[in-house]
């Protein structure tokens, strides 16, 4: 605790320091001195990699001094941007990582504030949704697999690795009212984590997975699972073969963003800073070795696309949910 | 087969990977000490090290290592200072700290090193032969039979009923399930029993439970009893070997515990906590009557079970991982990501594709179990020397490795209030003879058993599939027959004894 809060301490003095110094410090191409990234869950979460990952790769590519860490749970990352709000003045160094959980989570109520308290900085990455069957399952596209819930809308049930409600089971009924059927009549089962969906896919319990496409692109290539649907605009070029929904007739698009906050009221040269950090990050060795361990998908939205994206995600949710009656 | 065997063995057996096998098993033991830092997070803060040595079957090894060293610290700590810091070392605190307390820890940490080396080393043997067979055997298991399975799980609790307890025993258990409720449910998008506090959204964490219920109040009570342990005096040597007779005692425990842990192992999602509980409860149920009162009090087949069956648990999780790509449990899930990382695909082209490196990852494991038995077993002693501190200092470090324990993994400080808060009431709680083991076992099977459940529920439409899965209804047949027969037994020992059962 002593060591984090010298390093607050400290990384705020730098902080100052740049404000007053400018650019003058930076060498060859530093843009940024120190960053403090602030995780709102535990260690060896999607939240932390994406941060641990992306200050790794802006200190590696030198485009920022140092990057510190800082986890702190609580509330399903409420607790994280309580915090970043109520000392926003002490906290210009910090930038918060999140996901599309904070549009579900402030619609829902799980914590009081939403992405508009915040400052947008960019949204970094992105994972495309896919619906997933077996490699024995009869149904090998979107149009069997919707047949077959016409047929017996009972025994087609669709898991996934969030809570109803959450993001996988969304994203199913997204694409079953894409599709025109009724997505309150979806069977949903809900797993604790993707891995143990995936087993519940092969065993045969459930008919189809809504999960992330590259939690299923190696089982994919590996000949175990068949992905008959990915939310994205055009293919991926990771698996080639697996058509988009709008291919199939099915008008959805959907991207599990990531991406990073700051606190309310952050200086606009601050914020112009950090922007252009994470913008020049794309174009690094660095951050490709970093993007292609973790298989990220490059997904830039800057500032005011960022904002625009996240409210046209919160509409198409918020009314899907009042549809399901999470709302 | 062979000759895959043999590339395995010429690649670990290189000067570079020794090394690396011998300082992975170090650091993993060394850190794996800390309540706080189970196998999972010690692997994960190795990966990038194990990455940056570019070569995928050194950095197999390294993390081989580490992981085994990670399982054998966190018994430590369990049978030392009565802190299991994982799941799966709970059982082993049930017989492995009051052996400590008499003062044979370092025989209690020698029991433990060994029956986790047999246990790994079969089960590694059982990979080898049946792991392209047993991918079926592990997508058997429906939501159902997992239910199932967390039932017999909680058998576990019989073991408590022997001692007149039966009674306490059961309503500790609920005591543990209720709690397990805390927290945003898997299957509700909402916040249960959480009192609006946003600390308690994610429930309660194992780690300060753990800590709470078992290493708290033990050191509690040996400031309030100082005679309470006899370890000030111990630290001999001698103390470590196994007689003859132990070793005869406990080898067909080990035998039964390696294939059965495994076998819960290969499960997805059953993993090494289950493996060790049942092991316990199915020793401790086919023991001779005589030896059977020994458990909970220091019985070296109590030790052993456990030990034996979480390794053997860990290894078989490697089933699924291997043959199928599917993480069966949080380890094994960070183990794929770094094998993805060197770019390395489990699944079933795996074997076919990069024969070598399948064998590299199954040799590696079977090496770090090894070499953790030849590192760890001259450093007994010294560990065990860390009970001989005197009381004024051993009880503030217990003290303070205990809070760390509950903060280091979420770095959030109400899990200390909450840890001294629930050690409080488990103290008042041992006071007056309650069990706590049964709530630490309802807490950590809880969860799972509440979510399998209420998924078949909703594939079924009802509990229809209780009858309608014939494994389903076998297992649950079991878990009655291992909660009813031994309270039967004892009573019937009891009315015809008609002496008073002690309980500890």
């Amino acid at each position: 605790m002593k060591t984090l809060a010298m390093g607050r301490r400290a990384l705020l003095g730098a902080a100052m320091a740049f404000g007053l110094g400018g650019t003058a410090f930076a060498d060859g191409h530093q843009v940024v001195d120190s960053i403090h990234f602030l995780i709102p869950g535990g260690a060896g979460g999607g939240w932390d990699g994406t941060a641990r990952g992306t200050g790794e790769a802006l200190t590696n590519a030198g485009l920022v001094g140092t990057a510190s860490f800082e986890n702190m749970s609580g509330g399903g990352g409420g607790k994280a941007i309580g915090y970043l709000i109520e000392n926003a003045d002490s906290n210009h160094g910090t930038l918060m990582v999140n996901s599309t959980p904070i549009v579900i989570r402030s619609l829902t109520g799980v914590f009081p504030h939403n992405f508009r308290d915040l400052t947008l900085v960019a949204g970094t990455i992105g994972d495309y949704a896919a619906m997933v069957v077996g490699k024995d399952s009869p149904i090998n596209s979107m149009e069997d697999l919707l047949a077959a819930y016409d047929a017996d809308p009972n025994s087609t049930a669709i898991g996934g690795g969030s809570v109803p409600g959450g993001m996988d089971h969304l994203v199913a009924a997204m694409v079953m009212e894409a599709a025109g059927k009724d997505a309150l009549g979806v069977k949903y089962i809900p797993y604790d984590a993707g891995g143990k969906a995936m087993a519940a896919l092969l065993s045969g319990e459930i008919a189809a997975l809504s999960t992330g496409f590259s939690e299923a692109v190696d089982l994919a290539n590996a000949g175990e699972v068949k992905i008959i649907g990915v939310t994205a605009p055009e293919r991926v070029d990771a698996a080639p073969d697996a058509m988009t929904m709008k291919e199939q007739g099915i008008d959805t698009e959907f991207v599990n963003w990531r991406g990073f906050f700051g606190a309310p009221g952050l200086p606009e040269d601050k914020l112009a800073m950090y922007q252009d950090a994470l913008a020049k990050m794309y174009d690094t060795p660095e951050w490709e070795t970093v993007r292609a361990r973790n298989g990220w998908v490059n997904i830039h939205n800057n500032g005011d696309e960022f904002k625009a994206f996240l409210e046209d995600q919160e509409q198409v949710i918020g009314d899907l949910m009042k549809k399901l009656g999470f709302l | 087969m062979l000759e895959g065997i043999m590339i395995g063995l010429q690649t670990a057996f290189s000067i570079q990977n020794l090394l690396m096998v011998i300082g992975g098993c170090l650091i993993g033991t060394f850190i794996g000490m800390l309540p706080g830092l189970g196998p999972m997070s010690i692997i994960a803060i190795m990966i990038p090290v194990a990455i940056s040595l570019g070569d995928p079957s050194a950095a197999l090894i390294l993390l081989a290592g580490v992981y085994y060293g990670a399982i054998f610290g966190g018994s430590t700590s369990s049978i030392l200072l009565n802190a299991p810091g994982v799941a799966g070392t709970v059982a082993t605190s049930f017989d492995g700290y009051p052996m400590a307390r008499d003062g044979k820890a370092g025989k209690a940490l020698t029991i433990a090193a060994i029956a986790s080396f047999c246990g790994g080393s079969i089960g590694a043997i059982l990979l080898m032969i049946f792991a392209p067979m047993l991918s079926s055997v592990a997508l058997l298991f429906h939501s159902a039979e997992y239910f199932a399975l967390m039932v017999v799980g909680l058998s576990a609790i019989a073991a408590f009923a022997g001692t007149g307890q039966v009674a306490k025993a059961i309503m500790m258990t609920l005591l543990g399930l209720i709690m397990a409720t805390v927290g945003e449910g898997a299957l509700f998008n909402m916040p249960r029993f959480t009192m609006g506090l946003m600390d308690l959204q994610s429930g309660f964490a194992f780690i300060t439970l753990a800590m709470a219920m078992f290493a708290l109040p033990e050191a509690l009570y040996l400031v309030m009893d100082p005679s309470r342990s006899k370890t000030g005096q111990s630290g001999d040597i001698k103390d470590l070997r196994i007689t003859k007779d132990e070793a005869k005692s406990i080898a067909p425990v080990v035998g039964r515990q390696s294939l059965q842990g495994f076998f819960i192992g290969v499960l997805p999602g059953a993993g090494a906590t289950i493996a060790s509980f049942l092991g316990y409860a199915v020793e401790r149920n086919i023991a001779p009557e005589k030896e059977k009162e020994q458990f909970g009090k220091g019985s070296i087949k109590g030790l052993a079970a456990p030990e034996t069956a979480n390794n053997a648990a860990c290894t078989g999780s490697f089933v699924p991982l291997l043959t199928l790509g599917i993480p069966g449990s949080g380890t094994t899930a960070i183990l794929l990501g770094a094998l993805i990382a060197l770019n390395v695909t489990p699944g079933p082209r795996l074997m076919v594709d990069d024969p070598q490196i399948f064998w590299a990852v199954i040799i590696s494991m079977y090496i770090g179990n090894l070499v953790l038995l030849i590192l760890n077993l001259p450093l007994i002693p010294y560990i065990a020397k860390i009970l001989a501190v005197p009381r004024n200092f051993l009880i503030p470090f217990i003290l303070f490795f205990t809070l760390m324990g509950a903060y280091i993994g979420q770095n959030n400080a109400t899990e200390l209030l909450l840890l001294v808060g629930f050690g409080i009431c488990a103290t008042i709680l041992r006071f007056a003879d309650y069990p706590l083991a049964p709530l630490l076992i309802g807490f950590i099977l809880g969860g799972m058993l509440e979510d399998n459940f209420s998924r078949s529920m909703q594939l079924y439409d009802g509990i229809s599939f209780i009858w309608e899965r014939p494994m389903t209804l076998g297992l649950l047949v079991i878990a009655c027959l291992l909660v009813i027969l031994p309270s039967y037994r004892a009573r019937r020992a009891r009315a015809r004894a008609a002496g008073v059962a002690d309980g500890d």
